[in-house]
């Protein structure tokens, strides 16, 4: 098998030429021209490589076989070399030989498979649990129980716009990189409790032998318990709108003592985030932190320049109903959504201070500056109307 | 079977020929002769074949390397579910309808369909459907952008492009159950004298198999999006858990159809092929009992096993276990046909027209299609491969290998008989010989891509990937150009240029089609042939 998989891979290598030459290997994530599935880390992955293998042998066998009589009819059975054309056209015994000889061969191979659907779906008694909520477009995670209970945060691409529209070289982790890594300790069993926000997202790890599908507003559960200390990547694998081949999956496997140390270090750092709601804060403060806060959650849609995407996503630049109007409507929106289009509810993902501050910067950005009313937006404000 | 043999020809066919034939437009826009409507069937969707195709390259051609080029993915995302679109509902299933309206007339000795003015009608949708899909490019947003299978809640977000999206689809589903009730009615109440349902030639078992399962899913398919119809403008919640619905729901409405939907577009092509095996095989298709039975089967099977395009939406255990189960019992139906097509070439007297090359070739490619499917029907896999290009690969092999193959296999057998003219054999197999192996370049390292993990329906992706893609994009605009050898071959025999045909070209063909002269004439079996 090594050796097929190596002459296939030559084989692929020459076809291809040089283009890709200097790609390396991702670590976690895709070799170069990788042919087969990744070798994975967990058992429910090596499971999964092995019934491939054994279906893989199984029907190359019975398609040798099959194809070995037609092209022996092909070369032998052809009216150029006098063939003459035989009378029979039906045989009970041998008909029913190939009926009850498949399915035999189909109850051999559920049955191994069977063993593998049971162990995956098997979600309980696990060592962590941690929430995975899908977003457009990006992933959120937040640690329920464990040393780092309460720890929750979003994790988005990280390859640079520059990469993308190739006006920068692309590294070898060119759209699996991401600015935060889900992190869980070695030879845990890691329970993933799945929901989206907004439309179905997919989370998977080719290495873990893990894909479930995150439905807005239901749970969904699955599992894997990473063997070995490394860095594992995947992408969201179900349609979720325009970027979706941008909302990469990375999970730091790390040993239980690096693993309590990174619960310790983000505890204490979420401590000292926190923001006080009740604190009057300067119109400058506000605009300053709003523009960070639109950068990681409005510009993928609502544009830079704040001018959306015509037809699709609506302009904040000069918008009368909202951004210039009455600050109330406004405030509304970002808390609750719109429902019907792309517009997320963000009461779960921002606080009172995020809110207000994203607000107030939209207040004051491009041509809206000193146009329109309410021009600052106060964190009170947006407590009072949640 | 291959006794049947025609006891009368009508001898004034001559006549028929120039008799009330309506002339110019009006024998189009009015026509109710099923050979007249099945050729504008089968114009329309090479037509919908081209449109979908050229989204194809287009997609390709952003996908040769990584990094986005051309297009932004707004309008990637549209170009896949419109390709996807237009070849199920424009092309494969209009074209199998056209074969379905020329030939099977003809090969139960009727004179016509059963409901000619409804034949009409249920063409003329066509246009319609199509024009809404195309225009809906053009409004604000474009085109429908959430998948040809349109889940909630994406498909909500979409802007109007999306309820142009659902209008055709409704106009395309009536059409189809219009063209599903002629068929069943023609097939069961107009078979010449002597034909019984035993008798008659395989496409004619495998389309009245096919019309039920049409019958049956195109309503379910309407269902499935005037509930989304609903939720996007009148208010309810069949797929918005915040007020009860379930975004699940839509999966299993939409691929209560969407499976079945899948034999629709393959079981006309297992007639087909019945037909082409055994007439250049000079010998008696073999099992045709065992065929008709296996039909059946995979018509019955085909609907309780829909969940399997959902085993990572998270099912029960036992849900997971028993579509795996139900699934893998499909692969056992189509082995016999397999079996069948090999046991008819043993010990024929074999030639290899292009029909036979695309017949083989469709055996061929077609199985390899069938294995992945059996793959993919193993649970723990799907979850590995699901939504990745291994599925991509599956379902291009089965249906462009299988359907698409199948199809011409079937064009190019009766092209003597729709035309009076023979085709330019050398140019046929050329197209045959450059169609098989630009496919394979295209389809066949996409099986890796999807193996090694990449998602389908993605506008960008890791540099790891770029040969698959850039060998996949190559294959595919040489397998798109070589489809214009069909389209020259085809346009010079309805220009009435080539080599006459004579009423029975192939020396082994059978069946009552070959009994009337060719081109057939515009009204044949008027008084009904005697089958014995």
């Amino acid at each position: 098998m090594k050796k097929l998989r190596g002459l296939l891979g030559t084989g692929a290598l020459l076809l291809a030429g040089a283009a890709g030459a200097q790609v390396k290997d991702m670590p976690g994530g895709p070799r170069v021209n990788q042919l087969n599935l990744h070798e994975g880390v967990t058992q429910i992955a090596q499971d999964i490589m092995w019934i491939h293998w054994m279906m893989l042998i199984i029907c190359a066998i019975i398609f040798v076989g099959v194809f070995g009589v037609m092209f022996y009819s092909i070369f032998m059975h052809r009216k150029s070399r006098g063939a003459v054309p035989a009378k029979f056209h039906e045989h009970v015994g041998i008909e029913v030989a190939w009926t009850i000889i498949p399915f035999l061969i189909v109850i051999g191979m559920a049955l191994p498979a069977t063993r593998t659907v049971v162990a995956m779906k098997d979600t309980s008694s696990s060592d962590l649990t941690v929430k995975v909520t899908g977003y457009q477009w990006k992933w959120g995670y937040e640690y329920l129980d464990g040393p780092a209970q309460g720890v929750k945060f979003l994790s988005n691409l990280a390859t640079p716009r520059e990469q993308i529209v190739g006006t920068a070289p692309r590294t070898d982790l060119y759209l699996m990189e991401v600015d935060k890594p889900l992190v869980v300790p070695v030879n845990k069993k890691v329970r993933i409790v799945l929901t989206a926000n907004d439309v179905i997202h997919s989370w998977m790890i080719p290495e873990f032998g893990v894909k479930q599908d995150a439905m807005p507003g239901f749970l969904r559960d699955t599992w894997f318990r990473a063997e070995k200390i490394g860095t594992y990547r995947g992408q969201c694998a179900e349609l979720c709108g325009k970027d979706h081949a941008f909302m990469p999956i990375v999970v730091d496997v790390v040993s239980q003592e690096d693993y309590e140390k990174w619960a310790a270090g983000e505890k204490k750092a979420l401590a000292s985030a926190a923001d006080d709601p009740n604190k009057e804060w300067t119109k400058d403060e506000l605009v300053a932190r709003g523009e960070k806060v639109f950068a990681a959650n409005c510009v993928a849609c609502h544009q830079a320049n704040g001018k959306g995407i015509p037809g699709t996503f609506p302009a904040l630049d000069g918008d009368e109903k909202y951004v210039l109007g009455p600050m109330k409507d406004q405030i509304l929106t970002v808390l609750n959504g719109h429902p019907g289009t792309a517009m997320a509810a963000f009461r779960d993902q921002l606080n009172d201070v995020e809110i207000a501050s994203v607000i107030t910067y939209t207040r004051n950005a491009w041509s809206n500056a000193g146009k329109g009313q309410d021009p600052i937006v106060q964190p009170a404000n947006v407590k009072a109307l949640r | 079977m291959s006794s049947v043999t025609a006891d009368h020809v009508p001898a004034s066919h001559g006549h028929d020929d120039h008799d009330h034939k309506p002339q110019g437009w009006r024998r189009w826009l009015f026509a109710t002769n099923h050979k007249d409507i099945g050729t504008m069937y089968l114009i329309f969707s090479f037509c919908m074949l081209l449109e979908g195709g050229v989204l194809a390259l287009l997609l390709r051609t952003e996908l040769f390397s990584p990094g986005l080029q051309f297009f932004q993915p707004e309008l990637f995302n549209q170009f896949t579910t419109m390709h996807g679109l237009i070849m199920i509902f424009g092309a494969i299933m209009p074209a199998f309808v056209g074969f379905a309206n020329w030939m099977i007339p003809l090969q139960i000795g009727a004179s016509d369909m059963a409901f000619a003015r409804m034949n009409n009608f249920s063409f003329w949708l066509l246009p319609i459907g199509a024009i809404l899909f195309t225009v809906s490019f053009f409004v604000p947003g474009g085109a429908n952008a959430a998948g040809w299978t349109m889940y909630a809640p994406l498909s909500l977000q979409m802007g109007p492009g999306m309820d142009f999206n659902i209008f055709a689809v409704h106009i395309l589903g009536a059409s189809s159950i219009m063209g599903a009730i002629n068929i069943i009615v023609t097939v069961l109440n107009m078979r010449a004298p002597g034909m019984t349902l035993m008798k008659m030639p395989l496409f004619c078992w495998t389309w009245l198999i096919t019309a039920y399962l049409l019958l049956a899913i195109m309503p379910v398919l309407a269902a499935a999006v005037t509930m989304l119809l609903t939720d996007r403008h009148f208010g309810t919640a069949f797929f918005n858990a915040a007020a009860g619905g379930d975004p699940v729901l839509y999966q299993h409405v939409f691929w209560f159809f969407g499976h079945p939907e899948v034999y629709v577009m393959i079981l006309p092509a297992f007639g087909i092929v019945s037909a082409v095996v055994p007439a250049f095989s000079r010998k008696p298709l073999f099992g045709y009992a065992s065929m008709v039975y296996a039909t059946a089967a995979i018509a019955i099977l085909s609907f309780l096993v829909w969940a399997h395009h959902m085993f990572a939406t998270g099912m029960p255990v036992t849900g997971q276990l028993y579509f795996m189960y139900a699934t893998m019992l499909i692969s056992i139906p189509t082995g016999v046909k397999v079996f069948n097509w090999v046991a008819t070439m043993w010990r024929g007297s074999l030639t290899f027209e292009t029909p036979m090359l695309f017949a083989i070739g469709f055996i061929f490619v077609f199985t390899i299609g069938g294995f992945t499917g059996l793959i993919l029907a193993v649970a723990p896999i799907d979850i590995a491969v699901h939504d990745t290009y291994y599925v991509i690969a599956h379902f291009h092999y089965v249906m462009v290998a299988g359907s698409l193959f199948g199809m011409y296999a079937g064009a190019y057998y009766w092209l003597p008989k729709w035309t009076g003219r023979m085709y330019d054999e050398k140019l046929g197999k050329w197209h045959f010989w450059s169609s098989m192996i630009s496919f394979n370049i295209t389809f066949f390292p996409m099986h890796f891509l999807g193996l090694a993990g990449m998602p389908r329906r993605y506008a960008d992706y890791a540099a790891q990937f770029t040969d698959f893609n850039e060998i996949a994009t190559i294959g595919a605009f040489w397998f798109g150009l070589s489809q214009l050898i069909f389209l020259y071959l085809a346009l010079k025999a309805w220009n009435g240029r080539g080599e006459p045909a004579p009423a029975k070209p192939w020396e082994g063909a059978t069946g009552l089609e070959w009994s009337v002269p060719s081109p057939a004439p515009f009204h044949t079996f008027v008084t009904p042939p005697v089958v014995k």
